[in-house]
């Protein structure tokens, strides 16, 4: 343990509570010359503000008074420049308040365009469903929640079709690889919409036909433009 | 009638009164004022959607919260863990609760109301010159009980509560809890101390320990006892920052929550559930409304509206004495009916009462919690000594004044 010197003046102004501030170290008055290991150091007292905590408390409700004046007195921004993150700068008689808050169920922040809401499955001219049940989706799947029972058909030209086709919304991390994987644009998350709230686990599991009626909850066009399969069933002769 | 105005004026009812006209709604109240005020100091809304399922309409800014609290803990399971004391256990939350309630006893809470005077002017110099006259005969007093000791009988009757912490702590049968039940009694004591001198200063400057004589009284003779300038924030400004600092470590609420000391260090009630535990809430909400009326009362003119005497808004008056008593006369006057003014004083005694209430929740969204070395210290070797010092000043200005005869 050396005397040290630095850092000792700047310690007596600091005032902190603590007398024992270990990191700088106590200003060494004198060393005995004797025995080097004792030495006269100055005690930092804490002031007086320190102890009362007056200047402190004084300090802390003037901030909190000044939040609470504007918020209560004030008026509440438009939800809708809360919800984009805007700087309201309109002029108002009574000033605008600072409250955050976006009252979600009613009010919504702005969702990018990219959104990854709510799966749902595409459906073709005639109403069935795009997916060929080729398994690109259930195998990309980092959570594993696509269960996918693949049946016989033949129309279109297409040979295979989901009988079975489930997502696991409780387990789905949302993450969007099975519209990336899909080759059929069979399946999309651009519904905007977000997982239903449950009561049991069980019905968080969204089944094929539920997955083909979110395109009408989201008001979207069920339809893809891309064309799939090929001109029948005739294109194999 | 007689035996009407004497049933107003029987203590029983008055308490009654005073704790379910004024005590129970303010603290229920309080319970949602604290989330909304706090969500105010933080940028937010705070919850303000409760409503019933048949009026979804019916929101009012949330202030249904509280009953769907009361429903929700009426009807959550009380669950009594095994091995406790159950006597004990079951007598912590009444202890903690029955004795503010029992304590709003002292609280003036209105003006001395003559029922025969109702329809017209009180005079005050008639009043103090013939109290036997007709329109006198019956008096309510609003203070459920006078005692020479009042503010002695807060203190005495407020330890009890302590118990109730500390019983708590000591019937769950959990050391955490035991813990948490000997800091609030640590706690509880060393801000008693403080507490109770930091008001001697009052009791020297009055003359007085009934709350009711110090709201008629005031600090001085000379001035009217609703000139604001005579209630004793003005005259004994440091009593009333110390008193309000241990007050609130009294009702153990931030920064003084280090016997509940909820999200880290668990407290006396975590063996609570249900309603037992609401209880506990409950009390606590009651003993924020409890220091409020006694700062209230103590050192903001308890139920006096500034400039309102007996008679009307007088401004410019003097003080008489008459038959013993002082009264303040002359100047001009603005009649107001002796009902109006007795209305407006207990109006103004509840706005104050929820003025020192919204303080006291600023406060407690403002700190942090202290430490316990910190607690103790600010206790036993800041408000103590400062009390103390504080003390010795308004006697030696008591001396002098009488001396001089400023007041
Ligand atoms: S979004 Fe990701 S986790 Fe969810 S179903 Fe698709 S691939 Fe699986
Ligand atoms: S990747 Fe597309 S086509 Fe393949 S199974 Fe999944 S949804 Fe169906």
């Amino acid at each position: 343990m050396g005397a040290s010197t630095d850092g000792g003046h700047g310690h007596g102004g600091h005032g902190d509570a603590e007398p024992g501030d270990a990191a700088a170290g106590p200003t060494v008055i004198s060393v005995s010359k004797v025995s080097p290991r004792v030495r006269t150091i100055a005690v930092v007292r804490p002031t007086e503000h320190d102890v009362t905590y007056l200047e402190a408390t004084r300090k802390g409700l003037g901030v909190t008074l000044r939040h609470f004046m504007k918020n209560f007195f004030g008026r509440r921004r438009p939800a809708e420049a809360l919800a984009r993150g805007e700087v309201v700068t309109a002029k108002s008689f009574i000033p605008w308040n600072e409250i955050e808050t976006i009252q979600y169920p009613e009010e919504r922040t702005h969702y990018p365009e990219r959104f990854r809401g709510l799966h749902r499955l595409m459906q073709r001219d005639d109403g069935t469903v795009r997916c060929v049940a080729c398994m690109c989706c259930p195998t990309v799947c980092p959570a594993n929640c696509i269960t996918i029972i693949p049946a016989e058909i033949d129309e279109h030209g297409v040979e295979k079709a989901p009988a079975l086709f489930e997502i696991d919304e409780l387990r789905c991390v949302v993450c969007g690889l099975c519209v990336e994987a899909c080759p059929c644009d069979a399946i999309r998350m651009d519904s905007g919409m977000h997982a239903k709230p449950v009561e049991e686990r069980g019905h968080a599991i969204m089944t094929r036909e539920m997955l083909l009626g979110v395109s009408g909850e989201a008001g979207k066009d069920p339809k893809s433009t891309a064309t799939q399969g090929g001109e029948g069933p005739a294109w194999r002769e | 009638m007689k035996t009407l105005y004497t049933v107003l004026d029987h203590p029983a009812t008055k308490w009654v009164f005073i704790v379910f006209a004024l005590v129970m709604p303010l603290a229920s109240l309080l319970t949602w004022a604290e989330r909304r005020q706090s969500a105010m100091m933080q940028d937010r809304l705070g919850p303000n959607r409760a409503a019933p399922t048949f009026a979804p309409w019916l929101k009012l800014k949330g202030i249904l919260h509280f009953v769907a609290d009361a429903i929700k803990m009426i009807s959550k399971e009380d669950f009594i863990p095994g091995n406790v004391h159950r006597g004990l256990f079951t007598l912590a939350p009444l202890l903690a609760i029955g004795p503010v309630l029992v304590a709003f006893a002292i609280i003036p809470f209105g003006p001395t109301i003559y029922p025969h005077a109702l329809d017209g002017t009180l005079d005050p110099l008639a009043l103090a010159q013939d109290p036997g006259g007709k329109d006198f005969l019956d008096s309510i007093r609003m203070q459920v009980a006078s005692f020479d000791y009042g503010l002695i009988f807060y203190f005495a009757v407020l330890t009890l509560a302590n118990y109730g912490g500390t019983l708590a702590g000591w019937a769950s049968y959990n050391k955490w809890a035991l813990l948490g039940g000997l800091r609030s009694s640590s706690q509880m004591m060393s801000y008693e101390v403080a507490m109770g001198l930091s008001l001697m200063g009052c009791f020297l400057l009055v003359g007085s320990l009934e709350p009711g004589y110090i709201v008629t009284a005031g600090a001085s003779s000379k001035l009217s006892p609703s000139n604001p300038l005579n209630w004793l924030w003005l005259w004994q400004f440091p009593a009333l920052i110390l008193f309000t600092t241990a007050s609130i470590a009294e009702t153990k609420r931030a920064p003084f929550d280090i016997p509940e000391g909820e999200p880290e260090i668990i407290g006396y009630f975590v063996e609570y559930s249900g309603l037992r535990w609401g209880l506990f809430f409950l009390a606590e909400f009651i003993e924020i409304v409890f220091v409020a009326a006694v700062i209230t009362t103590v050192f903001f003119g308890g139920w006096q509206v500034p400039f309102l005497d007996g008679d009307g808004f007088r401004f410019g008056g003097y003080m008489v004495e008459t038959n013993g008593q002082l009264v303040s006369t002359g100047g001009f006057v603005l009649k107001v009916p002796h009902a109006l003014v007795s209305a407006l004083q207990v109006g103004a005694f509840g706005l104050k009462v929820i003025l020192v209430c919204w303080f006291q929740l600023l406060v407690r969204w403002t700190l942090p919690r202290f430490r316990a070395d910190q607690l103790m210290n600010l206790g036993w070797k800041l408000l103590l000594p400062l009390a103390l010092a504080w003390t010795m000043v308004s006697a030696l200005f008591k001396l002098a004044a009488m001396y001089f005869g400023w007041v």
